[in-house]
């Protein structure tokens, strides 16, 4: 199955990862950051790995598996 | 498990400093993989202009120059001219490209200079502050048109692609953005079409790029985003302005 990961370390919290994913799979953590903001995170299921999500990811954050 | 989405080699694995949501990162990774598909690091000067693209030189992984405001297009022409076997690219934001260095730029594509530009267009002086760029859309505020700027005290905002495209001796103009990652992959052509043309020695290029500054315009990334597909796009056309076979 495909899946994403993310770089806690790169993440700035813009979420724009969140409106592109057409499968709606990336969502907000609820733990701080080392930066100080709410990283996203993948929920775990449904990724179909599209790579829209690190296509617009300004700080190359996501990593795309498959 | 396989990785799909390699970082690419012409971009130092480090941290920017861009503010949340800002398009330059998806412009210098677009570059960077450009170059990395081109096969041409090992012979690319880039030169970083002054705004918040001033520390490019650290991220690129290739020879850079950090020239003076808005000058990026005359040191690559010199560049161009003394290493003729170089790629050269310069970088550039609208408060550097359209305002300062607007004879510089003019110039350059009507000597048809055999370089690139990569033009950042956000609408707003981004690291000074949020003033008002030539390119600020009628209506938009900015920390020296708090009422939002006016066509009859400050005139209408420069559209560069269009302008650029009367010139003979430009070759290549494009404009394109970077809101929805559709638009990143029709961007990455857009560049990679553009130092073809340099490599093939057609003259002058230039892809002029949408991009959102969340800090400056004071809206959130996301709704940055739709604030360009509904706003700037409106104001600056997508397209191609220029595509004339040149070269040897």
């Amino acid at each position: 199955m495909p899946e994403i990961k993310v770089d806690d370390s790169k993440c700035k919290g813009c979420y724009i990862c969140i409106e592109a994913c057409p499968k709606k799979c990336i969502e907000i953590s609820k733990e701080f950051s080392k930066s100080g903001y709410y990283p996203v995170k993948y929920t775990g299921t449904d990724c179909i790995g599209c790579q829209q999500c690190a296509r617009i990811c300004p700080d190359l954050a996501i990593e795309v598996y498959k | 498990m396989q990785l799909l989405n390699k970082r690419p080699e012409s971009l130092v694995d480090m941290k920017m400093h861009y503010c949340p949501g800002c398009s330059h990162g998806i412009i210098h990774r677009l570059v960077a993989e450009v170059m990395d598909e081109l096969d041409i690091r090992n012979r690319t000067i880039g030169i970083a202009p002054v705004g918040c693209s001033v520390f490019a030189d650290k991220y690129f992984n290739c020879d850079m120059i950090q020239g003076p405001h808005g000058r990026g297009p005359a040191i690559a022409t010199g560049l161009k001219r003394t290493t003729p076997g170089a790629i050269v690219f310069s970088y550039q934001g609208d408060g550097d490209l359209a305002s300062i260095g607007m004879a510089e730029i003019v110039h350059t594509a009507i000597r048809s200079e055999n370089i690139t530009v990569i033009y950042v267009n956000n609408a707003i002086y981004g690291m000074t502050g949020g003033q008002m760029a030539p390119t600020t859309l009628i209506g938009q505020k900015a920390t020296t048109c708090p009422h939002g700027r006016d066509a009859k005290l400050t005139g209408d905002p420069i559209k560069m692609s269009e302008m650029l495209a009367t010139i003979e001796g430009a070759k290549y103009i494009e404009r394109t953005s970077v809101h929805t990652a559709p638009n990143v992959i029709k961007t990455k052509n857009a560049i990679k079409k553009a130092f073809e043309n340099q490599i093939n020695n057609g003259g002058f290029s230039m892809v002029e790029i949408l991009s959102t500054c969340p800090t400056n315009w004071k809206l959130d990334p996301v709704k940055s985003l739709k604030y360009v597909n509904d706003n700037m796009t409106k104001v600056f056309p997508l397209g191609v302005y220029k595509d004339s076979k040149g070269g040897e």
